[in-house]
């Protein structure tokens, strides 16, 4: 569509940008100030160039949170995609059922994160919960304060139930888009069910799907809550991801250069990362046009 | 057909059965979850909830986080609308870095922004006000409104605007009286998504208050790292936390489907 030129459209943007300057370029400017500096108190701080950096970017802390926290998006990524895809193919595509589908499957996503985390505290534990007292009945020795493995496992299962709806309903949406003219012309090409969904059905859906793993991407590599809650980071600091590092850093032990070093490197892989995707995605809609 | 149906209910009831625990959970007494493990209570007790009902430190965790939602939404839809229109209508300078510029504040980890808004809020002497716990939860929402709301107004066609023009129309009066209603769907999926990452929050709204604002996750986050033992009143609590989400979704739901096939969210 053809727009009209005009600067003073600026006007029109201009609230937005004072309110997100103020909740955004401020605190963003006072993390950098603080990123370069040291202090011994008193409010007197002293330049100290890229050394924070340096400390970061060296140390072993750092490099394990930043680890298992690439492990962990992976892990989700590479179960709640091809999990979301395969229930949204499921679903019904007209009916009665499809608003009661659509409404059961958005509840996990208006849940508190906090409450989502004491959920599945409460869901895990083998004296409580029924989920840790059927594999306790099973036979199968489970953890999730104490075993490494079985936090892990806690937190993606976790995630899972918390997210795949939101892939499914992203793809539910995509696949609605393709005409019934679609599927009757494979049926009469005589093509294989495979086949439809290979060339028909993702083709249709890859534009959905990339919004669906930018989104996953980002929110499960921002991920604080729901593991603060369910271990807290523990046990030791097997699930200590990059945000409970940080606020622990930042908030527990008032280390603000070097916490505002790591948000700096934080936050600019997870902009790398997304417009990285951004790129892909207008490059798909140009192909398309 | 019959493993479709199948796969569907397998999930439905994934999904469903932690949330029945926890509604089993929150009514029975302390004393039965406990000491008996069953699958359904043996004897029913509304008490839990009568306890945040009739305590001021719960039930004031509700009203504070209705009120920083609420304020947080009309405040996201304000700025938002004129925005979208601004981007969806006008070619003007700087508009796609703006863009960008605007969608990564949507991409900025909470976890970064907790102190700097602690020492910001309380410079100003916000801290600890609805007020402060709304603005800062427009990082993320208004970036996220205004990209709803520009792919709803892209989809109403130019010519509306310039024949409201010819006709005599003044720009506020042609936004207010003709376009939103146009675009009242989008309003609606826009508030929605406002309304649930708003509520949903926990890091924020936690560094932000203390004792006035504070909102009903802080109240749970703290009560279990206090006593850690009430599992019936806090198991009641996470259930009057989800009921929100259920009437929000009920009232949005012919709209959902459609907020999601633009692929906004």
């Amino acid at each position: 569509m053809n727009k009209w030129s005009d600067n003073r459209a600026w006007w029109l943007v201009l609230p937005v940008v004072l309110i997100v300057a103020f909740s955004a370029v401020i605190p963003l400017m006072t993390v950098v100030n603080y990123a370069f500096q040291d202090t011994f108190g008193n409010n007197e701080f002293y330049w100290a160039g890229i050394e924070w950096f340096q400390e970061v970017l060296r140390s072993d802390r750092f490099h394990g949170a930043l680890g298992r926290q690439f492990l962990f998006s992976f892990i989700i990524l590479s179960i709640e995609i091809p999990l979301g895809i395969a229930i949204a193919l499921a679903m019904p595509k007209k009916g009665l059922w499809v608003p009661f589908c659509l409404i059961l499957m958005a509840l996990p996503l208006l849940i508190p994160w906090n409450v989502v985390g004491t959920i599945w505290q409460i869901f895990g534990r083998i004296d409580i919960g029924l989920l840790g007292a059927a594999l306790d009945g099973l036979g199968i020795e489970y953890n999730y304060t104490q075993n490494t493995i079985d936090a892990w496992v806690t937190l993606i299962v976790m995630d899972v139930w918390h997210w795949t709806s939101l892939v499914v309903l992203l793809c539910y949406a995509g696949l609605q888009s393709i005409p019934d003219a679609y599927y009757q012309a494979a049926r009469i090409d005589g093509a294989s069910k495979w086949a439809t969904f290979r060339f028909i059905q993702l083709p249709k859906m890859n534009r959905v799907l990339l919004i669906a793993v930018l989104l996953r991407f980002m929110d499960s590599f921002m991920i604080y809550t729901e593991p603060f809650v369910v271990t807290g980071g523990g046990p030791g600091n097997a699930t200590t991801f990059l945000s409970i590092d940080l606020v622990q850093m930042a908030i527990g032990q008032f280390d603000l250069g070097p916490a505002a070093a790591m948000s700096l490197v934080y936050f600019l892989i997870i902009l790398l990362f997304s417009w990285v995707f951004f790129t892909v995605m207008s490059y798909l809609d140009r192909a398309e046009s | 057909m019959k493993t479709k149906a199948l796969v569907t209910i397998l999930y439905i009831v994934f999904l469903l059965l932690p949330i029945y625990w926890l509604l089993n959970m929150s009514l029975k007494t302390n004393e039965e979850i406990l000491s008996t493990f069953s699958l359904w209570p043996q004897d029913l007790t509304f008490a839990n909830y009568m306890v945040i009902f009739t305590d001021p430190s719960w039930y004031n965790g509700y009203i504070n986080s209705t009120i920083y939602v609420v304020l947080n939404t009309i405040i996201t839809l304000l700025v938002a609308l004129p925005a979208a229109y601004a981007f969806s209508r006008y070619n003007f300078m700087g508009d796609k870095h703006l863009f960008f510029w605007l969608l990564t504040n949507r991409m900025a980890p909470p976890a970064v922004f907790a102190l700097p808004f602690f020492q910001l809020y309380s410079a100003v002497g916000l801290f600890d006000t609805h007020i402060a716990v709304a603005l800062a939860h427009c990082l993320f929402n208004i970036p996220l409104a205004v990209w709803i709301l520009e792919g709803f107004m892209s989809g109403v066609p130019r010519e509306i605007d310039e024949t409201a023009y010819i006709d005599g129309y003044s720009f506020p009066r042609f936004f207010t009286r003709i376009f939103t209603p146009m675009i009242s769907s989008g309003i609606g999926v826009a508030a929605f998504f406002c309304f649930m990452f708003s509520w949903v929050e926990l890091l924020l709204a936690r560094t932000l208050t203390s004792v006035d604002a504070k909102s009903i996750s802080a109240t749970m986050t703290r009560t279990v790292s206090a006593s850690g033992l009430d599992w019936g009143v806090l198991a009641a609590a996470g259930i009057l936390t989800i009921i929100p989400g259920i009437l929000v979704i009920y009232f949005v739901r012919n709209y959902i489907a459609k907020g999601f096939a633009l692929g906004r969210v």
